[in-house]
């Protein structure tokens, strides 16, 4: 533990985070970047589980459209998490103190797992189904699951503003 | 601005808003949510005039995508509405909130004449190379204006009135 708050404070030191912390646009700037980055997360991600419902897109094979959907996703989520360490480094204190930081952090953590073990079961025989209107039920839960899990990390994200600083 | 932004501080509406704490938290997650809507929607649409994934057609990736664009704009007008009316003085004389309208406005503007014009000349847009190339570069604009209000979105939090 001693060494997690060594690395904090080091990095809270660091010109990059002072530059951040004492700039009257720097801070604005990367979190305008990190709206945007995580909207086309959000939206790109969707697609593919609306997909997965059989709520959208079901005139496309589901494995095409992924492949070309989710490279924008995990391009957008580069950036998200590039902008979103620029803020942490600001005050890494303050936010690793902060319940809906927290909050947020596991939710992004369970929707990874359920994305991961989406991935490794039923994306496995992608083939077998991705023809078909909707996945199968594995597939469906996984996608609901993922918008309920998004949604509220978009919340939680919110409300780390609002208990923090500037809203 | 600012004697319409007291006026509406006072109003009922206003009031409720004001006292409801989670309210505006919850207008501004829906906001974002839209957000979601409606820039992956853009850059869908726009990739595909671009020449990116050709296995739907121009018209069919319109018909998936623009109904959540449009719902994603009107839930965007819905949601703003409530944060103006719940925080009247924040939004209305702020300058970064005039400078979000104002491109709004310039954005749809081009967004919309730029759709009128394709389809009515296609042959021009879509057949010489000239124009395939200016409506590349249109979508490109198109979609980087969308960020910019995005942008100055965000601003009106850091944008202090006297």
């Amino acid at each position: 533990m001693q060494s997690v708050t060594e690395l904090l404070s080091w990095l809270e030191a660091t010109r990059l985070a002072e530059f951040i912390r004492e700039s009257e646009w720097a801070f604005p700037a990367v979190e305008s970047v990190h709206v945007i980055a995580l909207a086309l997360v959000i939206g790109t991600i969707s697609i593919v589980d609306l997909r997965l419902l059989g709520l959208a897109s079901t005139n496309r094979v589901y494995s095409e459209l992924a492949k070309q959907v989710l490279p924008w996703t995990w391009g957008a989520f580069a950036l998200a998490a590039t902008s979103g360490t620029f803020m942490f480094i600001s005050q890494p204190q303050t936010y690793l103190g902060n319940l809906a930081f927290r909050i947020k952090f596991a939710l992004m953590f369970v929707a990874g797992v359920n994305m991961l073990v989406f991935q490794l079961i039923t994306g496995r025989d992608a083939s077998k189904w991705d023809r078909d209107a909707a996945a199968p039920l594995a597939g469906r839960i996984a996608a609901t699951l993922s918008l309920v899990f998004w949604i509220a990390i978009v919340f939680f994200g919110r409300r780390i503003g609002f208990t923090t600083m500037p809203v | 601005m600012l004697a319409l932004a007291q006026w509406l501080e006072h109003t009922s509406v206003s009031q409720e808003i004001q006292k409801a704490l989670w309210l505006i938290p919850l207008l501004q997650t829906a906001h974002i949510i839209a957000i979601a809507m409606v820039l992956p929607s853009i850059l869908m649409i726009e990739l595909r005039i671009l020449g990116v994934g050709k296995s739907l057609s121009m018209t069919q990736t319109s018909a998936r995508y623009a109904p959540w664009l449009w719902t994603g704009l009107v839930l965007l007008a819905a949601t703003g509405l409530g944060l103006i009316v719940g925080e009247p003085k924040r939004a209305l004389p702020n300058p970064a909130f005039q400078i979000k309208m104002l491109m709004l406005a310039v954005t749809l503007t081009v967004a919309l004449a730029f759709q009128t014009s394709l389809r009515r000349n296609i042959a021009f847009w879509e057949g010489h190379s000239l124009g395939r190339r200016l409506t590349g570069g249109f979508a490109v604009i198109v979609f980087f204006l969308w960020c910019a209000i995005a942008v100055a979105g965000r601003w009106i939090a850091y944008v202090h009135i006297a």
